[in-house]
This record gives structure tokens, C-alpha cells and sequence, in this order.
């Protein structure tokens, strides 16, 4: 990348001692909402979380054996494409491992589905490895419904699109098929560290 | 759920201000030269970048509130913003800017679209309603559209002026302007959030089926999209756009 085009009397924010940000990023204390539709609502008493095997196998976990399943408390940095990023949020969820355990796969690619329609594509690579997890609690609290409660996917090292929200269940992939934002001209990764906005970055 | 496909890569591209339009006292129009732009759909947006003299860079999206055939955003400043300020109060008449884009394939409205459409803005949120509004009159579209704009006050209304001209010449588009804090005393609604009994009197039946996009503040469109639900609309056909916390 060359040298930008200065603007005339654009300084920006002074940022000396300013935390270290992916390219493009800006810092938000807020939690700002970013949904494609409106939010569903899950009753917990018939909410379930599935892995859906290549071959067509189904493991099922309901909300009261979700929340049995041993938890992690994970503080990470979430980086949302439209260019904030939000730093050391809390969350509690299970391990995305934790679900795999039984799971016989020989899929490389994860298509995640969500209550209300929406999907996102994710490498299983980068799911494993505790990399990855349902999450259920934010900040000591239920997640809410418009941040993707009553459970969404929490993938922080990838752009914040594919966390998905009100997710249901995981399907595995022998080949890469793209999501919601991924067929709408968003990246098929998403790596925010290497600006992995839109197809062709 | 068919979407635009966008193909290739999105580059950069050196845009100059041709033309600056001061929209009301917080929000400014900024007619953008760009170079080779290929066209864009209403309701997609653009990445506009800003390079200080020290190599500092920002970034920030706006919707296009144009039809396809030029580039034209409407910057909404925000208290202590860090790029907003500059857009509405420093950028002059030839200064560069980078823009990269069109973006998005899904908060769009295309022409060949059927379904009577249903337009919910709240504040700066009509800027994409609007490049939808005028991709209909740029198409002579008879498709029958309704704006529901919701605005504190009058004064803050954006495009108020084109919209009542366009209700007179673009045949089958109704607006209807709704005040949470202060209302002309013509107004028989008076002032109030939007309600279940406002889309009830100014939106579609969910019988017709319309398509729904709603954008403006996370709290208002979360609150639209429920009562749209609500109301009785397929939530597949409610699209949503939302900014701020």
C-alpha cells in the first residue's frame, strides 16, 4: 500500500498511547448492535444447539445441557467489520471442542446457522483448539436477544460478522459453501488483523 | 434470498468534493467526484478513508444517498466524532478523500423489485431510504412506497424539501414525517415515538406483503422490526440497517 492521500486539516484523534488496533479499526466503549433483520426470540424450553455431521448425523444439546456443560470465562477483543472494535469483553460459554468431542468429522469447513435464518462459514480449524465457543453470558449477564442471546457463536479472532448470533447449530462441511454476509460480497475469512474486509482483500 | 454478488476486488479510489449541500443545522451533503465509479445499487455503502498529514489514517462507513449514477453522501456530524467533524465542517470544494465500494448486497431495493416497499427512518437512518426513493423516480417506477420518517423535530427532518416535491411529482410515493419532540400545530399526531397505531395508519397491511427496510439508531430499529413482527409481517422481508450504540 502506497502512501494515502493527505485530506487538508484532517488531523484525527491524538493516539500516542492508544491501544494496538487491526488496520481501519477505531476504539468503541459502546456495544453497538449490527443485524441484517429483526432479532428473534428463543424461549429457553425449546431452544437447542445441534452438530450436523457430513454424513447427516445429529448430536443435540438443550439449553439445560448446555449450561451443564463445563464453561469457560474468556476476555477477549471483538472486532466488527463495519470499523469498531471494543476491547476486553468477558463472555462465559462452552468451548466449541467441548461439543466435537463425539463427533466423528472428516470436514474442514463449518457452516453456522442461526435462529431467524442467518449463516456464517468458518474454517473448523478455526474453531478448535479453544479458539472458539457458544456463548451464553456477557459481562456476568444473560447475553440479550439483540446481541445475539439467548446464545451466539464467539469467534474474536475473525471479524465480528462471524459470531453468529441466536446460532443453532453447526453444519460440517466437506467444501466451503458461504454465508449470509459471505454470498453479500463480504470476505469468505475475515481476518481482521489482515483487513479481510470484502471479497478480494 | 437472492443478493448482489459483487465480484472482484474493491480498490481505493481518489474522490474530490465537487459539491457540498448543507441538508439541516448537524447534516451536510457531499456530491463526490470519483473517478470510473461502476454504479451502485440504493441502499448499499462506501468506506471512506481519511489520511492525516503524519500518516494517520481512519475509516468510517456511509450509505450513498444518490442513485447509481453519482456518488453522493450525507454526513450526520456526531458530537465529538473523529472523521463526522471533519466531513460536515472542514472538507472543502476539491479536497481528495478515499472511497472504496459499492458495499453490500442485502439493505437494497433494485428497480426490477416487485413488492410494494415500506420505508421506516429514524434521524440520519433515511439516507439509504432516500437513494431508494430517488433509484425509484431515476427508473419512473410505479412500485407503490411509503416513507415513515421519524424525526425529533421538524428542523432536523433531512430532505424535506425534495421529499414533499417528489410526493407531488413521483406518482404511487407517500411520506409521512412523525416528530418525537416538537411538531408543526398543524400536526394532528402531535409528538410521540412511533407506534403500532402509526404503522397501522400509514404502512402496508402485512396482507400486500411489502418489503420492509427500516434503519436509523439500534434502539428505533429494534423497536420497529418488533412491532413489524409483531404487526404481522414475514420477518424475512423485514431488512434492517442500524448505526450507533
Amino acid at each position: 500500500m502506497g502512501k494515502g492521500i493527505v485530506s487538508p486539516g484532517f488531523a484525527g484523534r491524538r493516539r500516542a498511547e492508544g491501544p494496538n488496533l487491526p488496520p481501519g479499526q477505531y476504539l468503541t466503549e459502546d456495544f453497538p448492535v449490527l443485524s441484517a433483520g429483526p432479532t428473534p426470540r428463543i424461549p429457553l424450553d425449546t431452544w437447542a444447539f445441534e452438530v450436523i455431521t457430513e454424513s447427516g448425523q445429529r448430536h443435540r444439546w438443550s439449553w439445560d445441557e448446555l449450561v451443564a456443560l463445563p464453561a469457560d470465562d474468556v476476555t477477549v477483543d471483538i472486532h466488527c467489520v463495519t470499523k469498531w472494535s471494543k476491547l476486553q469483553t468477558q463472555w462465559r460459554g462452552v468451548a466449541i471442542d467441548t461439543f466435537l468431542e463425539d463427533v466423528e468429522t472428516a470436514a474442514d469447513f463449518v457452516l453456522a446457522h442461526s435462529y431467524g435464518g442467518y449463516t456464517t462459514n468458518v474454517p473448523l480449524d478455526d474453531l478448535l483448539d479453544g479458539q472458539a465457543w457458544v456463548a451464553y453470558q456477557y459481562e456476568g449477564e444473560p447475553v440479550t436477544p439483540e446481541h445475539g442471546g439467548p446464545a451466539r457463536l464467539l469467534v474474536p479472532h475473525l471479524y465480528f460478522w462471524k459470531s453468529a448470533k441466536w446460532v443453532r447449530g453447526l453444519q460440517m462441511l466437506l467444501e466451503d459453501e458461504p454465508g449470509f454476509w459471505e454470498q453479500a460480497g463480504y470476505h469468505d475469512y475475515g481476518d481482521p488483523w489482515r483487513e479481510q474486509r470484502y471479497q478480494g482483500d | 434470498m437472492a443478493r448482489a454478488a459483487v465480484s472482484g476486488r474493491l480498490t481505493w479510489r481518489v474522490a474530490r468534493l465537487a459539491e457540498a449541500r448543507e441538508e439541516t443545522a448537524t447534516a451536510r451533503t457531499l456530491v463526490l467526484d470519483v473517478p470510473d465509479w461502476p454504479g451502485h445499487l440504493a441502499g448499499q455503502h462506501v468506506d471512506v478513508r481519511l489520511t492525516a498529514e503524519d500518516g494517520y489514517t481512519a475509516q468510517r462507513s456511509y450509505s450513498l444517498a444518490s442513485a447509481a449514477d453519482r456518488v453522493e453522501l450525507t454526513v450526520q456530524r456526531v458530537l465529538d466524532g473523529e472523521v463526522s467533524p471533519y466531513l460536515t465542517d472542514t472538507f472543502k470544494v476539491g479536497d481528495p478523500i478515499e472511497v472504496r465500494g459499492p458495499v453490500g448486497g442485502w439493505f437494497v431495493w433494485r428497480p426490477a423489485d416487485t413488492a410494494p416497499v415500506l420505508l421506516v427512518a429514524g434521524g440520519s437512518g433515511v439516507v439509504p431510504l432516500m437513494a431508494m426513493v430517488r433509484a425509484r423516480g431515476a427508473a419512473a417506477s410505479r412500485i407503490p412506497f411509503r416513507l415513515l420518517y421519524s424525526t425529533r423535530t421538524p428542523d432536523d427532518a433531512i430532505y424535506s424539501e425534495e421529499l414533499a416535491r417528489r410526493v407531488r411529482d413521483d406518482h404511487g410515493l407517500d411520506v409521512v414525517h412523525l416528530y418525537t419532540r416538537s411538531a408543526p400545530p398543524q400536526d394532528k399526531r402531535g409528538i410521540g415515538r412511533l407506534s403500532v397505531a402509526d404503522l397501522a395508519a400509514w404502512g402496508w397491511p402485512p396482507e400486500f406483503e411489502p418489503a420492509c427496510f427500516v434503519c436509523g439508531p439500534t434502539g428505533f430499529v429494534e423497536a420497529v422490526a418488533d412491532l413489524l413482527v409483531d404487526a404481522g409481517h414475514d420477518p424475512q422481508r423485514i431488512k434492517t440497517e442500524r448505526f450507533g450504540g
